[in-house]
C-alpha cells in the first residue's frame, strides 16, 4: 500500500509537482496517467527514494520514505523509467546480484532467480550476457531484478515504451497476476489506452498536480463524458501530449 | 562484530560484481592487462637499448680524422694511429678544410700548416690547426678525443725537451689532478631508469581508469544507476564497492608492469655497461609496495571525476587528462632539482619517485620517510574516498 501525501519538488526555479497527493491499495493495479513532462517521473522517483522531497512525504506499507528511505526501499520493487542491466553479466547474473543487495544469502538469491526466470519463460536467455538482448528480453530481466526480494508493492514507470506488442501483453499478463496475488502495483503511463485496459484506480496528473483521482467510472462521471478518452482531455483541458 | 559483516556485505558484493563485469569487458581487460603491463615495458627496454647502445658507441667507435699535409709531421700522424684514430689523408689549404666541415664531408680536418716543420725544429710552440663544427653537439666528444691525445703528443715532447737539457720535467706538474668518480653501479643506473617511477604510477592509474568509468559514468549511461540506488543499501557502500574494484585492477595492473619490467632488465643486460640493474625479486616487490598506497587514492580521485561528468565521453576525456597528475610533481622536482627530504615525503606522487629512485640506487630508506610517504597516501585516499561517498548521495547524480 501506498500513500503519498503533500509532495512538492522543484529544480532550482522550475516546480516539477505540486501538492501531490494519491494512493495505491493493495490488491489493485493503479495508473499514474498524464501528458509527457506532467511529473509522473518526478512523483515514482520520489517515492522509490533517489530523489528527495522539498514538502510531503509518502509512505509504503506505512513506512515514511523521508524517515526510513532503506526501510522503504525493501517494501518496493522498481522498473524505472528506461532501467538499463549489465551488459556483461548473464540475465541471471543480473537477477542474483540485486538480490544480494536487498540482503538475500545466497541459496535464497539462487532459488528466487530460478522462479522469476520460470515464471517471466526466460530459461532461453538465462546464461546468455545481456548485451545481445531484444528490448523484452532486457525488459523481462529488469522486471525480474525487480521483483527478486518479493516486494509487496510494484513501481514501474512507463514499463511499456519501446515494446513490441508481444512484450506489452507479456507484460500486462504480470501486472494482472501480480495484483491477484494482492500487490500493490503502480505504474505510470501516457497511453490512455494502456491504462484504460489494466487499472483500476486512475491518477490523471497534469502541470505537476493531481487534476483528477478515482476508477475509470468515477472519472468518466467526473468529466460528464461516456468516453473515457474524452474525460481525460477534459480533464488535462488539452490533448497536448497525450498519446 | 557481525554489524560490521553486514555493513561491508553490499561492499563486497558490489566489489565482485565490478569486478566479474571488468574481467569480461575487453576494453579494459586490454588497458589493465596488456598496454600497461606489456606495452610499457617493451618501450621502455626499446629506450633503454638506444640510450645504451648511443652511449657505449660514442667511446669505442673508431674515430676518422682528416689530415691535411701529414707528410709535414710524419710522427704525429704516426701517434694519432697509435690511439686508434684512423688517418684520411687529404690536400686543403685553410678555406677546403673550412668547406669541408661545413658540408660535413668531414667531422674533423687536422691541417698542418707550412711552419710547423720549421718551428719545431727551433723548439718554437709548432702551429696546428683543428676545424670542427662546435653548433653540432655530436662532433663534441669525438673533438675532445683528437684533443687529447694531441695534448698528450705535445706535453711527451716537451718533457722530451726539458730532460735534454738537464731540467726534471715534474717541474712541469706543480698540481697533479685526479678524478674520483663515486658514481656505484646501481647509481649509474638510475640515470636510464629515472623514468620507471613514472611509468609504474602512470600504468598503475591506466589498470583502473576503464573501471572508474564504467561503474560509475558509464552505469549511469546504460540506466542501470537508477535501479542500482533503489536497493537497500546506503549509496555511499556502492561507490566503495566501485573505488575498491578500481584499486584491485590497479594494483593488478601495478604487480603485471612491474613483474614485466623486472623481467625486461634482465635481459637487457645493463651490467655489461657498467650499470647495474639492482632489480631483483625484492627490489621489485619493494616497488610495488611503495606505489600500492597510491592506489586507493588515484581509484578514489578517477572514481570522483568520471562520477562528476554527465557522459561516458566526457568521462574518458576529463579521466584520461588526470593521468597527467602524476608527472606534476615528478616535472616540478625534476626542474628544481628536488632532493629527498622527510618533508617531501608528504607530497603524493613525488614521493613515490623519490623512494623507487632510492631503491633503484640501493640506498637505506630511513623508516620515518617510508612511514610519511605510505600514511600521507593512504590517509588522502580515505578522504578522497569520503568525498566520493559523499558525492555519490548527491541527486544530480542521476544526470
Amino acid at each position: 500500500m501506498i500513500e503519498i501525501r503533500g509532495l512538492c519538488k522543484r529544480f532550482g526555479a522550475v516546480t516539477a509537482i505540486r501538492d501531490v497527493t494519491m494512493r495505491a491499495a493493495d490488491g489493485c493495479i493503479t495508473g499514474l496517467l498524464g501528458p509527457n513532462g506532467a511529473g509522473k517521473s518526478t512523483t515514482l522517483r520520489i517515492l522509490y527514494t533517489v530523489l528527495r522531497a522539498d514538502e510531503g512525504d509518502a509512505q509504503v506499507d506505512g513506512v515514511s520514505v523521508t524517515q526510513a528511505p532503506l526501510e522503504a526501499r525493501r517494501r518496493i520493487g522498481v522498473l524505472p523509467h528506461g532501467a538499463g542491466i549489465y551488459p556483461h553479466l548473464s540475465a541471471r547474473e543480473n537477477i542474483v546480484y540485486f538480490g544480494a543487495l536487498h540482503g538475500l544469502a545466497r541459496a535464497e538469491c539462487e532459488e528466487r532467480a530460478a522462479q522469476l526466470l520460470e515464471m517471466l519463460e526466460m530459461q532461453d536467455f538465462a546464461e546468455r550476457p545481456a548485451n545481445g538482448f531484444s528490448q523484452g528480453q532486457r525488459l523481462k530481466t529488469a522486471l525480474a531484478r525487480a521483483l527478486v526480494h518479493g516486494p509487496q508493492n510494484v513501481i514501474l514507470d512507463e514499463p511499456t515504451n519501446g515494446l513490441d506488442v508481444m512484450a506489452v501483453r507479456n507484460l500486462r499478463a504480470l501486472l494482472v497476476r501480480l495484483r491477484a496475488h494482492g500487490h500493490c502495483v503502480l505504474f505510470s503511463s501516457h497511453v490512455m489506452q494502456e491504462v484504460a485496459a489494466l487499472c483500476d484506480e486512475v491518477v490523471v496528473i497534469a502541470h505537476g498536480s493531481v487534476v483528477a483521482s478515482g476508477t475509470q467510472d468515477e472519472i468518466r462521471a467526473r468529466a460528464g463524458r461516456s468516453d473515457l478518452e474524452e474525460a481525460f482531455v477534459r480533464i488535462i483541458g488539452s490533448v497536448e501530449g497525450l498519446a | 562484530m557481525s554489524a560490521m559483516r553486514v555493513a561491508l556485505r553490499p561492499i563486497w558484493i558490489v566489489l565482485c560484481k565490478e569486478l566479474r563485469e571488468s574481467l569480461r569487458e575487453r576494453r579494459t581487460l586490454f588497458s589493465a592487462l596488456l598496454l600497461g603491463p606489456v606495452f610499457v615495458p617493451a618501450l621502455f627496454a626499446m629506450m633503454l637499448n638506444l640510450m645504451i647502445r648511443h652511449g657505449s658507441s660514442e667511446a669505442d667507435a673508431p674515430l676518422e680524422v682528416a689530415v691535411s699535409h701529414g707528410e709535414r709531421a710524419p710522427n704525429l700522424v704516426s701517434q694519432l694511429a697509435q690511439y686508434g684514430i684512423s688517418v684520411l689523408r687529404v690536400d686543403y689549404d685553410d678555406r677546403a678544410a673550412r668547406a669541408a666541415v661545413q658540408s660535413r664531408r668531414h667531422r674533423l680536418v687536422l691541417l698542418i700548416p707550412d711552419v710547423y716543420a720549421r718551428q719545431f725544429e727551433a723548439g718554437a710552440p709548432a702551429p696546428l690547426l683543428l676545424y670542427a663544427d662546435s653548433s653540432d653537439g655530436t662532433d663534441e666528444q669525438a673533438r675532445a678525443r683528437l684533443r687529447s691525445v694531441l695534448t698528450q703528443y705535445s706535453s711527451g715532447l716537451a718533457r722530451l725537451r726539458l730532460l735534454a737539457r738537464g731540467i726534471d720535467p715534474l717541474v712541469l706538474s706543480a698540481v697533479a689532478l685526479q678524478d674520483v668518480d663515486v658514481a656505484t653501479p646501481a647509481s649509474r643506473s638510475v640515470l636510464a631508469l629515472g623514468m620507471l617511477s613514472y611509468l609504474l604510477l602512470l600504468t598503475m592509474f591506466t589498470g583502473g581508469l576503464y573501471l572508474a568509468i564504467d561503474a560509475t559514468a558509464g552505469e549511469r549511461e546504460r540506466g542501470s544507476l537508477e535501479p542500482l540506488l533503489t536497493v537497500p543499501v546506503p549509496r555511499a557502500q556502492l561507490i566503495y564497492g566501485k573505488i575498491l574494484a578500481a584499486c584491485a585492477f590497479m594494483l593488478l595492473s601495478l604487480t603485471l608492469t612491474v613483474t614485466a619490467i623486472a623481467v625486461v632488465l634482465s635481459h637487457v643486460g645493463l651490467e655489461r655497461f657498467g650499470m647495474s640493474a639492482n632489480f631483483g625479486p625484492a627490489t621489485a616487490l619493494a616497488a610495488i609496495a611503495c606505489c600500492a598506497p597510491l592506489a586507493p587514492l588515484g581509484a578514489a580521485l578517477m572514481t570522483i571525476v568520471a562520477a562528476s561528468t554527465r557522459t561516458y565521453r566526457e568521462a574518458q576525456t576529463y579521466v584520461g587528462l588526470m593521468l597527467f597528475v602524476p608527472t606534476l610533481p615528478l616535472v616540478f622536482a625534476g626542474a628544481v632539482g628536488l632532493k629527498p627530504s622527510t618533508a617531501l615525503m608528504a607530497v603524493p606522487f613525488l614521493s613515490q619517485h623519490f623512494l623507487i629512485t632510492s631503491l633503484l640506487r640501493a640506498e637505506r630508506i630511513p623508516a620515518a620517510q617510508l612511514v610519511i610517504s605510505v600514511g600521507t597516501a593512504l590517509a588522502l585516499g580515505a578522504i578522497l574516498i569520503a568525498i566520493a561517498g559523499r558525492l555519490y548521495r548527491r541527486e544530480a547524480l542521476l544526470g
